[in-house]
């Protein structure tokens, strides 16, 4: 009856492998490495790149231990920090030889020190959070209302815009918090702009109500439309903020979404706070001005002549010269939206631009008066500004106009991207802060680290005194428990922290529960008199529905934690839930092929090494009292 | 070896009036404690700034205090943080001033007095974050006891999911009782433990009620009193057992995982004793008060549907 059959061997032994392999890359450590990554949007890494670097360290005699190419970065591997920082150096000399205009971002790193096999089954160590390897932690709010406010202001001006164009009298378009009113005398006119809301403002909803002689008319941001922006705007200030955060140098920056309108940042290793909020609070700003085509500017271009006065030199893209005028005409704050498309005609890739009434209208008197001029859009990001693009002005452009012509799909792409993330698009604040030193997390790790292993320690010897052979098993069957738990959390890769720790910690004291209830089971029913192969397979058998009862409530308070968790909380209900699972499988499971293995073959099995079976005296069971 | 060698069944029952009332009086003084004193609550919960800074050699608080008092910070709390070298200083959330740039006056003046203080760490947090934490958290503990509740009335019968959830959140509120005498810290962490402890304790009513429900089929003769000291002598020694194993982990927290752990194995520690005792004593006790009896978990065998002799069937006596 103690016999298991050969499939549940096999999957014992399959959870024992991949456990195992998974497990390992946490015992490798970590190794000094370099990371490259892009810089700038328009900065594509890749095979080139990883040769150049290879060429630059085969030229310095730098060793390397190991080159990979990952689709956003390249990372190479030394043997020491001292090479490393050689290395860096480097590096840095061959990829970036102008600082003030850097393409790469060259950081050093750590990087799992475990063997390329590990890493080709895509088996990776557990990722460290914060409170363990020392680094910054931010967490924004986006202001949505200003978002949205910011965008009722625009669709404001273009509807009046629109209006005008279709000369419909009105008593004037006014924007009063997020929504806009329209006054008019005549149905007719409130008729007319209801059909240009209908057919031309997707975003708008109108409603009218009579006042007094007058109409009312009050259009409001439909509400999926109002979910869009602010998707649309958390979305644009995370794009700006990897930009900005990309010139602090850090390896691995996590930027995400944390509920609707919430940016969570990241930068471990980081300890400068003060830069770190600077990088994240300054704000770029995008002009548009025109480019200086004297005779003077040209000469000045060519690198013959002063530059003329009223003009500036700006460098574009791909490094060629720009002689630009410096009157402004419009600044990013008129920009509502830049968006990557195709020609309906010329099938070629274009970008979308729209900007907001009163840009348009300027945009529409520059470009009639400097037809076949060209219009450099420049960006000023750390007081340094650069010429994103130089158009040709084709025709007379209004509040939506297009840049077309000799680019890739991903040039418009990248273009579009820069155009959006010159600014915020809405204002943000910071409302949680974590900063925490490297020798702290060190030291976290280790306490951490402590508390398991004597724990485990201690609760495995008091298992094996009290129990004997069966406490040996249940050690086992709860080192397999420590084994799996973080297996999983690094298929996962689950960050680890502290109360993440002390969750294991825990899991592990509340796994030997399973153990001991069953060991309880086995010695009560050997009391009672059974055969021990008998007993045996009924302690592991009642047994199991007070687990299964026991876990579940457990469980119930894991998820709990999950779903309203947050932070630190988080991290300990991951660990917990999984760790309630994983002992499930292990305590019962595992420790019954064990001791199948070991007494399910002895057919005349006579005792069991389960420590001391008291019996009262007498040899009669435990009986009720009267 | 065996530590429990009981001979009878000890007759826990008998006692349950002063169990009850012991429990009671314990649970009112935790509730006069959080009503007169309230929870310490950490700086996630209140909103503000927390600096932990390290000295090279033993730190003199007042000092710090004093310069961080002349910055024009009211409310400032400096104390020693683990060892002697390091220092916490909590600053309160103050509206209108950018607390980003709190922490970096503070390590400015600090430097000042001391070139080799060094910044070990920095948490602000904003009062809105603080406000979500408190409702996240009452979320998240009603979703605890309602889960349970439904899991055991359930599993078992409405009684004893009323006996275990009282009995558990009576643990929980000794907890948070002790939290308040003492003005322990109450952070994330420890609401988490607290949190946990509800799921674990009731693992201990479970098994307890697993082997009510056994002895009722069992033994037929036995009234509910003695069914229910039977049921806690002989899950006694595994009771004792786990909760031990689970102290040994817990305690190896409170011994070698530092000053961050130290709270939350505080509460565990506390949750784990009291679960025990409420496990036994209370839940048990409760669901007797509650009137528990044997009809209510063994059911008459339900008959198969379809049945013929069903008076109540529509389909009675059909035939395809």
């Amino acid at each position: 009856m103690n016999r298991y059959p050969v499939w549940k061997y096999a999957i014992i032994l399959i959870a024992l492998l991949v456990g195992a392999i998974y497990t390992l890359p946490n015992f490798f450590g970590e190794a000094p490495a370099v990371q490259v990554s892009a810089a700038k949007a328009t900065m594509r890494v890749d095979a080139t790149t990883r040769n150049r670097i290879q060429q630059a360290l085969a030229g310095a005699g730098i060793p390397p231990e190991a080159i990979t190419l990952d689709p956003n970065s390249v990372k190479v591997r030394f043997d020491s920090t001292d090479t490393q920082l050689k290395a860096r150096d480097v590096i840095q000399k061959a990829l970036v030889p102008d600082p003030a205009d850097a393409g790469y971002v060259v950081a050093l790193n750590l990087l799992s020190g475990s063997p390329q096999w590990l890493t080709a089954l895509r088996a990776a160590p557990m990722y460290l959070g914060l409170d363990l390897r020392g680094g910054v932690h931010f967490m924004l709010q986006v202001d949505m209302q200003a978002a949205l406010t910011k965008k009722a202001e625009s669709l404001a001006g273009d509807l009046r815009l629109s209006l005008r164009e279709a000369n419909v009298r009105h008593g004037g378009v006014t924007r009063s918090g997020q929504a806009i009113e329209v006054r008019f005398r005549e149905s007719q006119a409130l008729e007319a702009a209801k059909r240009i809301i209908a057919d031309q403002f997707p975003d708008l909803q109108a409603v009218d109500a009579p006042e007094g002689t007058e109409y009312r008319m009050t259009a409001t941001i439909r509400p999926d439309a109002a979910r869009r922006i602010q998707d649309q705007a958390l979305k644009q200030n995370m794009v700006t903020l990897h930009n900005r955060i990309n010139e602090l140098g850090v390896a691995e920056p996590v930027i995400q979404q944390q509920g609707l309108d919430r940016i969570v940042v990241q930068l471990p290793g980081v300890q400068d706070t003060a830069k770190a909020k600077d990088i994240l609070g300054r704000t770029a700003t995008l002009e548009m001005r025109l480019v200086d085509e004297s005779a003077e500017a040209r000469a000045a271009e060519m690198g013959t002549g002063p530059v003329p006065f009223g003009s500036e030199r700006y460098l574009e893209r791909d490094g060629r010269t720009v002689i630009v005028k410096r009157q402004v005409i419009i600044t990013g704050e008129s920009l509502t939206d830049a968006q990557p498309g195709f020609d309906s005609q010329t099938q070629q890739p274009k970008v979308d631009l729209t900007v907001d009434a009163k840009g348009g209208r300027i945009m529409r008197d520059t470009s009639r008066e400097n037809l076949r001029k060209r219009m450099a859009i420049l960006l000023f990001e750390k007081g340094r500004g650069e010429v994103l693009t130089a158009p040709v002005i084709q025709g007379e452009l209004g509040n939506r106009f297009q840049i077309s012509g000799s680019m890739t799909v991903n040039e418009a792409n990248d273009l579009a991207l820069l155009l959006r993330a010159g600014s915020l698009a809405a204002p943000m604040e910071i409302i949680e802060e974590l900063t925490v030193g490297p020798t702290l997390g060190a030291e976290n790790i280790s306490k951490g680290f402590q508390s398991v292993v004597w724990g485990f320690i201690v609760i495995c010897i008091f298992m094996a005194a009290y129990y004997m052979l069966f406490g040996v098993i249940s050690g086992i069957a709860l080192a397999f428990n420590l084994v799996l738990l973080v297996a999983v959390l690094s298929m996962l890769q689950a960050t680890l922290t502290l109360p993440g720790m002390a969750a294991m910690a825990l899991a592990l004291g509340m796994a030997i529960d399973s153990n001991v209830l069953i060991n309880e089971r086995i010695r009560e029913e050997l009391r009672t008199g059974a055969a021990p192969q008998a007993a045996i397979n009924t302690g592991y058998d009642r047994a199991w529905a007070t687990i299964l009862d026991s876990n579940i409530t457990t469980l119930i308070a894991g998820i709990a934690l999950l779903t309203f968790g947050s932070g630190p909380v988080r991290g300990f209900a991951v660990v917990h839930t999984i760790g309630i699972l994983t002992s499930m499988f292990s305590a019962v499971f595992f420790s019954r092929g064990l001791v199948n293995l070991w007494y399910g073959r002895q057919k005349k099995l006579k005792a069991v090494s389960i420590g001391t079976v008291w019996r009262p005296a007498g040899g009669k069971a435990l009986a009720p009292s009267e | 070896m065996e530590f429990f060698k009981i001979r009878r069944d000890i007759p826990f029952m008998r006692h349950a009036l002063i169990f009850n009332v012991i429990s009671f009086l314990t649970f009112a003084a935790a509730v006069f404690f959080l009503v007169t004193k309230g929870l310490h609550l950490s700086v996630e919960f209140t909103g503000g700034t927390v600096m932990e800074v390290g000295y090279s050699q033993p730190a003199n608080v007042e000092k710090v205090r004093s310069t961080v008092a002349g910055l024009g910070f009211s409310e400032v709390q400096v104390q020693n943080f683990g060892t002697s070298r390091d220092v916490m200083i909590r600053l309160p959330a103050q509206k209108g001033v950018s607390t980003a740039q709190q922490s970096e006056a503070v390590l400015t003046a600090l430097r000042q007095e001391d070139p080799g203080v060094t910044l070990r760490r920095t948490e602000f947090v904003g009062p809105q974050v603080g406000e979500e934490l408190v409702t996240d958290g009452l979320k998240a503990l009603a979703m605890v006891v309602a889960g349970i509740m439904v899991y055991l009335a359930f599993r078992f019968e409405w009684k004893y999911a009323v006996a275990g959830i009282i009995a558990n959140l009576h643990d929980i509120v000794i907890i948070l009782g002790f939290f308040a005498y003492f003005q322990w810290e109450f952070s994330l962490a420890v609401l988490a433990a607290v949190l946990a402890v509800l799921g674990y304790s009731v693992n201990e009513s479970v098994v307890i009620f697993d082997r009510i429900r056994e002895n009722f089929r069992r033994y037929r003769k036995l009234d509910t009193p003695q069914i229910i000291d039977s049921a806690i002598t002989a899950t006694i020694s595994r009771t004792i057992i786990t909760h031990g194993s689970t102290q040994i982990m817990v305690l190896s927290m409170l011994l070698f995982g530092g000053p961050t752990l130290y709270y939350f194995a505080l509460a565990l520690t506390i949750g784990i004793c009291f679960g025990i005792y409420s496990s036994v004593f209370v839940a048990a006790a409760l669901a007797m008060w509650l009137g528990i009896k044997r009809e209510d978990l063994i059911k008459t065998p339900v008959k198969r549907e379809g049945d013929p002799s069903d008076p109540n069937d529509p389909n009675a006596g059909a035939t395809v």
